[in-house]
């Protein structure tokens, strides 16, 4: 499972753990979120995160 | 010398390299690997989240874990060529060039994206140069360093900004005077109970308000500060942090004698007066608009990256809600526009308030929610009207 970052604000998104507050279920991987999902802190889109290279 | 028609093969330049520049960049490449760009900065260059800024305590981040990724690293991703620490003193439209510094550059087209500074209070007293800022990584390293050891840090302000920066300040058990001239805070954005109950959860957390109130001083008194407020009272404090607003970055373009209102005036096609310069972020003011936020900042780079990339785009702004980073009370604003008619009505269980701002047919055209109604914010957020249609 990998990390994405949101390039705006700096929130991370891990796809171990989903983010159930947004309905996300944990295992959920990025490319399978909703489109229209947002970044839950700053408001922007899925577009503005980029993959965390551990 | 380059003759005027050569001007195509010219750099597309970006001046600043805030999030609206760097975006651009970043968007632009996504339609076009070939053209040649240039991005000019005052700053170091260094790609970092700005609003992370007024919660980075929290966050236990310093100036330099702030850092997301170095000039370098933007010159490579971008293919994109970086120069940092250089003002830009002049623009000549009709040459298509730049004064940087020393040198004059060539532009294709040129971008603004110069941002916006923070209003300087010019206070009576000889405590006026002692009282900080913070709008950028550096400043922000200033203050860091200022506040370690100190105990008591009044904010003058009021508004999201200050809000935010107390909140992060009460977290790492400093005491907070806020100091502003609203009846409550965050008046220009949220109706009286949202912004009584941030009031009450900022105080719940140890803030000390002084509202409806302006500084009219500002004293050193021993090793500390004092400043003066308008009722005679006075509040007497180790740091002082001033967040009383921003102010569009416009003195370049007015010299170069493009159009000025608050912002940088630009179409819908966020061109400026001039064919060739486009305004984006902070700085500028399109169909009428500025606004200093980052959803704003985020869908204006894509247009423009596409008109840059040869299609010609119209702006468009969905709904923009604006989180407010102050965990004692989340909030999230819808604000309706300056000129919508109607009303709010308002429900609220303590300190979870839900305020929906309806026309006359029952239309929403506006919300601002706090605490746990916060949730209701995708719900809401699909039923109001764009910003900019």
């Amino acid at each position: 499972m990998r990390k994405w970052q949101c390039l705006v604000c700096g929130l991370i998104y891990d796809e171990t753990l989903g983010m159930p507050d947004d309905g996300i279920a944990p295992g959920t991987r990025f490319e399978d979120i909703p489109d229209d999902w947002a970044c839950p802190d700053c408001g922007v889109s899925k577009d503005d995160f980029e993959l965390l290279e551990e | 010398m380059a003759p005027k028609d050569e001007s195509a093969s010219q750099p597309i330049i970006i001046v600043g390299s805030g999030l609206a520049g760097y975006t651009l960049a970043r968007e632009f490449r996504k339609l076009n690997q070939d053209s040649h760009l240039s991005i000019v900065t005052a700053d170091d260059g260094v790609f970092y989240s700005k609003p992370m800024l007024s919660n980075a305590l929290t966050a236990k981040k310093n100036a330099a874990q702030l850092a997301m990724k170095t000039p370098q690293q933007m010159e490579q991703e971008l293919a994109a060529t970086i120069i940092s620490e250089t003002s830009v003193s002049a623009i000549y439209p009709l040459k298509h060039r730049i004064k940087a510094n020393q040198d004059y550059l060539h532009y294709s087209y040129l971008v603004l994206a110069l941002g916006a500074e923070p209003v300087r209070l010019k206070l009576p007293g000889n405590a006026s140069n002692a009282i900080y800022s913070v709008n950028d990584r550096i400043d922000y390293k200033r203050f860091q360093d200022a506040i370690v050891g100190q105990k008591h840090i009044a904010i003058i302000g009021d508004g999201l900004i200050a809000c935010e920066f107390a909140n992060d300040l009460l977290n790492q058990n400093y005491q907070v005077s806020i100091i502003g001239p609203g009846p409550k805070p965050l008046n220009r954005l949220l109706p009286t109970p949202a912004g009584d109950a941030l009031k009450q959860a900022l105080e719940s957390i140890g803030a000390k308000w002084y509202l409806e109130k302006s500084v009219v001083s500002a004293n050193h008194q021993a090793d500390q500060i004092s400043l003066g407020l308008s009722d005679g009272s006075e509040v007497v404090s180790d740091i002082v942090l001033s967040a009383v607003g921003l102010r569009p970055r416009t003195k370049l373009a007015e010299e170069a004698e493009l159009e000025i209102n608050r912002g940088i005036v630009c179409n819908p096609y966020m061109e400026t007066s001039d064919r060739d310069i486009y305004a984006l972020g902070d700085c500028a003011e399109i169909a009428g608009l500025n606004l200093p936020f980052v959803l704003p900042i985020m869908n204006g780079a894509r247009t423009l990256a596409k008109t840059l990339a040869g299609e010609r785009t119209r702006l468009t702004y969905p709904a923009m809600p604006i989180a407010v980073k102050t965990p004692a009370l989340p909030i999230i604003v819808s604000p309706p526009a300056a000129d919508a008619k109607g009303e709010w009505t308002i429900e609220h269980d303590g300190q979870n308030v839900k305020c929906l701002f309806e026309n006359e047919t029952g239309e929403l055209l506006g919300f601002a929610l706090t605490g746990s109604c916060c949730g209701e914010k995708q719900a809401l957020s699909k039923l109001v009207p764009m910003v900019l249609a």
